[in-house]
């Protein structure tokens, strides 16, 4: 899956990619199971054909879309995004896709959109992790319309020139590079246009440790770890200590602005 | 079983096997082959390491009594200070490869995080459990305060379930978890049952045998003192 380059501020980190090996085979995807080897061992089971995406809510155009006709719906850019995990753990990540701006713009959402909800296929016969009662499934995420609009906010279809393993979120994902990795829904099945902020799934499990907005913040720590630093896998060695972690992962200078005046330890 | 159990061999082999762990993660950590977060193995493969010693050297106790097994009495202290070993090796791991050794850092951690400070309190009980495991340390002390001492073996455990329970909370996998909680809760419940099963003391002094039996235990200096 080709990726041509991208004209979007960010949109291409310096930093070294992670190895293809390591992105694939170190994943939390809740629903192939919550070890984070899990997910490349039995998300094989995942039919990513055919596949539709339905859009819904306030928006002048709702439809379903195919796969297929939703890639085609601009080009696909490849963007090479630092990944900040709320674990503390990061990596650096080749994706291919376009910005979801492209698609909100064509079904046309109305006054009433102020926020987007995603939502994650759950199907019990092809995710053996849904059995655990760890989240309410299906998965959902959430966005404020500004931040969904922003255009580093990524739909992705490929990974490393390649379409995405199952285990990465085939056949379709966001990506937000300056939140934390679970606000980057995988294997998206529905996207909905809200009036209201909607619920989140780890917001739901959890809500004094995981808030609806979920910015990278090293000056916020989670309530059991510090955020300040992080593990950047395969290349901060085993002896290595721990390197800063960026405020916006690094992306401040394209989306501070989004949440000028806000108290980001309230709005964590 | 108890003449294959006292072999001559059968202790150096216990020390190797108990060592084996190590040797596979330390060899891991050089070779490059503990996976895409190398740290986090050592972390986990470590803690996991001081319950499977904590179950094996509680075990050896029940499975002496109810099976006759006696021989296994010589092996006890041995599983227990790779318990320790594998303890310490587990918070130099965190303190080095999550911490990098920063003094103020560990402290500040453990004050904050519950689990950190529970897995931390395993670990110094365990302290003068290990720094009394010789034998004139039993003389010292006396087989009384030595064993009362010792019993805090079952503090630490109990902390490193709670450690662990914590840590697996995160994600609700509990799978491994109740493994080792439910292996704890037998050799317990096996160590409560004998004990409520025992007769009372009034009873006891009127069996001079068993008295006699005790005795040598207690005068002798033996390094494995009488079941906790």
């Amino acid at each position: 899956l080709p990726g041509g380059k991208s004209a979007v501020a960010g949109a291409v980190t310096m930093d070294k990619p992670t190895a293809r090996q390591d992105a694939t085979s170190y994943n939390n995807f809740y629903e192939f199971g919550t070890d984070k080897a899990d997910p490349a061992r039995t998300a094989g089971t995942l039919k990513t054909r055919p596949w539709t995406v339905a859009i819904e809510g306030a928006v002048k155009k709702p439809r379903t879309i195919g796969l297929d006709d939703l890639m085609k719906l601009a080009p696909m850019e490849e963007r090479i995004y630092r990944l900040r995990c709320v674990e503390g753990w990061s990596m650096v990540i080749p994706w291919v896709g376009f910005s979801l701006a492209e698609l909100i713009r064509q079904v046309e959402p109305t006054g009433n959109a102020k926020y987007v909800e995603f939502i994650t296929l759950a199907d019990k016969a092809q995710m053996p992790g849904l059995r655990s009662g760890v989240l309410d499934w299906p998965y959902a995420e959430g966005l404020r319309m500004d931040e969904a609009m922003h255009p580093l906010t990524l739909l992705a279809f490929g990974m490393y020139g390649e379409v995405l393993p199952n285990q990465n979120g085939a056949p379709v994902r966001l990506v937000v590079p300056w939140k934390y990795g679970f606000k980057s829904a995988k294997s998206l099945v529905k996207i909905r246009f809200t009036e209201q902020q909607p619920g989140t799934s780890w917001n739901k499990a959890a809500q004094q440790e995981y808030g609806f907005y979920s910015n990278v913040n090293p000056k916020v720590d989670h309530p059991r770890w510090s955020q300040a630093t992080e593990r950047r896998i395969g290349e901060d060695g085993i002896f290595a200590k721990k390197r800063p972690t960026l405020m916006f992962n690094g992306y401040e200078a394209q989306v501070g602005q989004l949440y000028a005046g806000m108290d980001l330890a309230k709005f964590y | 079983m108890n003449k294959l159990l006292s072999h001559a061999a059968a202790r150096p082999l216990l020390f190797v096997l108990m060592l084996l762990p190590a040797a596979q993660l330390v060899w891991g950590a050089f070779a490059n082959t503990l996976g895409p977060n190398p740290a986090e193995a050592l972390i986990r493969g470590s803690g996991d390491w001081v319950l499977r010693s904590l179950v094996l050297a509680l075990a050896v106790t029940p499975l002496r009594e109810a099976l006759g097994w006696t021989a296994l009495a010589r092996w006890r202290r041995m599983l227990g200070l790779f318990a320790f070993f594998y303890g310490v090796l587990h918070f130099l791991c965190y303190a080095w490869l999550d911490m990098g050794f920063a003094a103020d850092d560990i402290v500040r951690d453990i004050a904050k995080r519950p689990f950190i400070l529970v897995g931390t309190a395993a670990l110094l009980v365990m302290v003068p459990l290990a720094a009394t495991s010789f034998n004139a340390a039993i003389r010292m002390l006396g087989a009384a305060r030595w064993k009362a001492l010792h019993r805090g073996v079952f503090v630490a455990v109990g902390l490193a379930l709670l450690h662990f329970f914590w840590m697996r909370a995160a994600k609700q996998n509990f799978g491994e978890w109740s493994v080792y909680a439910g292996l704890v809760a037998l050799l317990l419940g096996w160590r409560l049952w004998r004990w409520r099963a025992r007769p009372a003391p009034g009873v006891q002094a009127s069996h001079p045998a068993r008295q006699r039996a005790a005795a040598p235990r207690a005068q002798g200096g033996r390094a494995v003192g009488p079941p906790p």
